[in-house]
């Protein structure tokens, strides 16, 4: 599973671990993510992401 | 001098440093300020803290007006320590258990710098306090500059404050923008160079938020540097302005040199880049702080750097200047490379690489003298500045 880095802050969201302090489960795909979830560093949104290099 | 009134209850009770010369690698040359705010209502409000050394001083400036036991609250805009640094010496003074304001993130962040639980009251965007007479208007402002920053409103008396948006690095004696005039300018331009440059669109889309709030404000307080109370409008405007990273009809030579071959070659690529109408600045590392080169940068179309090669790499000032530029991401910028060597010259390129991962593109091949340049190569040179040169005239606006 791809890994997601904020262009903002440089938050990279692994899949494998998931966002468990915003009730984003472990194994979570960042596809799977909802609309709703934000950076937890920053509070980009999602379309802020991409796939890291 | 502080504290000073600035509107009806509300005092500016900040600290000046005038001696501060080196602001985490950010020149000081006049020192900063750390602005700090009391508002005497119903409830007596203290907006943000200064630095740990000086929060004496902040309770000195406080004490003058009333007995520091006498806040209620607190309300931390930026977890930074310059302004959040004295908070333990003033919740020590008021009461550990006061409410202490700031955003979600602010309340992560300070929990990680104060071991101390104190009384953290997360608001978001919109979010009111009423003090009494007054209100007080949360609104996030994350990562302008650090995920916990926001600022603060109050209402009745549209005052702004704006932490460290539309601050500067700047103590003089003067606390407001009408008495400092245009000058002051400069050094909010030089602060928004160094500090805010990555973040310009979340400072667009701020300012647009800003403006749909139709928020009546009447005095924008930053916590460094004046005070916007004759017209905020311009600061407004001139961030406006600078997001966009219009380019002007200038380039900037940054290099540094061991035995002057470089130094010469800066000389004679400045000549070629001037011979084209480009208005140029060479700047020698070791005489320029990177700060004041990031601000010339900021108004610049080219980058043109160069570097000795010292054992086989870039020369440390080089590679320091490289490394801090890449972090502020500059958006619009064309650069070239050059550098003298003696036998195996990697510097020039490892220059351009570091353009590359900046999304600066290569004006044109960069350009390495063998030992000391003379005659032709000081004409390749010239050559060399006036390609630079040219290609700024193609890609910039006549200036006004």
């Amino acid at each position: 599973m791809k890994r997601y880095v904020c262009q903002v802050c440089g938050y990279v969201y692994d899949p494998a671990q998931g966002d468990p302090d915003n009730g984003i489960a472990a194994g979570t795909p960042f596809e799977k993510l909802p609309d709703s979830w934000e950076c937890p560093v920053c509070g980009a949104s999602k379309a802020d992401f991409a796939p890291e290099a | 001098m502080e504290p000073l009134q600035i509107a009806p209850g509300i005092y500016s009770v900040g600290v000046r440093d005038w001696t501060i010369r080196d602001f985490h690698g950010y020149s000081t040359d006049l020192g900063t300020t750390y602005n700090a705010f009391l508002i005497v209502d119903e409830q007596v409000a203290l907006i943000d803290s200064v630095k740990a050394e000086f929060a004496d001083e902040l309770l000195a400036h406080i004490a003058r007006v009333i007995d520091p036991r006498r806040i209620d609250l607190v309300v931390s805009n930026h977890t930074e320590l310059d302004h959040a640094g004295g908070l333990a010496r003033v919740m020590h003074r008021i009461g550990e258990e006061k409410p202490l304001y700031c955003s979600k993130m602010g309340a992560k962040n300070l929990a990680r710098h104060f071991p101390r639980k104190w009384n953290y009251r997360a608001v978001g965007t919109g979010e009111e306090l009423r003090l009494g007479r007054r209100t007080l208007r949360f609104l996030e402002t994350r990562m302008i500059h650090w995920p916990d920053s926001m600022f603060t409103y109050v209402v009745e008396d549209g005052i702004l404050f704006s932490s460290d948006g539309f601050g500067q690095h700047y103590a003089g004696p003067e606390t407001f923008d009408d008495e400092t005039g245009e000058r002051i300018l400069p050094h909010a331009k030089k602060y928004f160079a160094n500090i805010l440059l990555p973040y310009t669109g979340l400072i667009e889309k701020l300012l647009q938020q800003v403006e749909a709030l139709r928020l009546d404000i009447r005095m924008i307080c930053p916590d460094h540097g004046v005070l916007w109370r004759k017209d905020p409008g311009r600061i407004l405007e001139a961030y406006r302005t600078w997001c966009r990273q219009e380019p002007g009809r200038r380039a900037v030579i940054v290099y540094d040199t061991m035995w002057h071959s470089t130094e010469k070659m800066a000389a004679a690529i400045h000549e070629g880049i001037a011979a084209e109408g480009v208005s140029c600045r060479p700047m020698h590392l070791r005489a320029f702080h990177r700060s004041e080169i990031v601000t010339e940068i900021f108004d610049a179309r080219a980058v043109v750097v160069g570097s000795p090669t010292l054992n086989n790499g870039l020369f440390p000032t080089v590679a320091d200047f490289l490394c801090y530029l890449k972090g502020l991401k500059p958006q619009n910028k064309i650069g070239a490379a050059f550098g003298s060597y003696g036998w195996s010259g990697e510097a020039v390129r490892l220059i351009e690489e570091e353009l590359e991962r900046m999304k600066i593109p290569r004006i044109q091949e960069g350009l390495r003298v063998p030992f000391v340049p003379e005659g032709e190569t000081l004409e390749a040179c010239r050559a060399f500045g006036r390609a630079i040169g040219r290609a700024v005239v193609e890609s910039t606006a006549v200036p006004a």
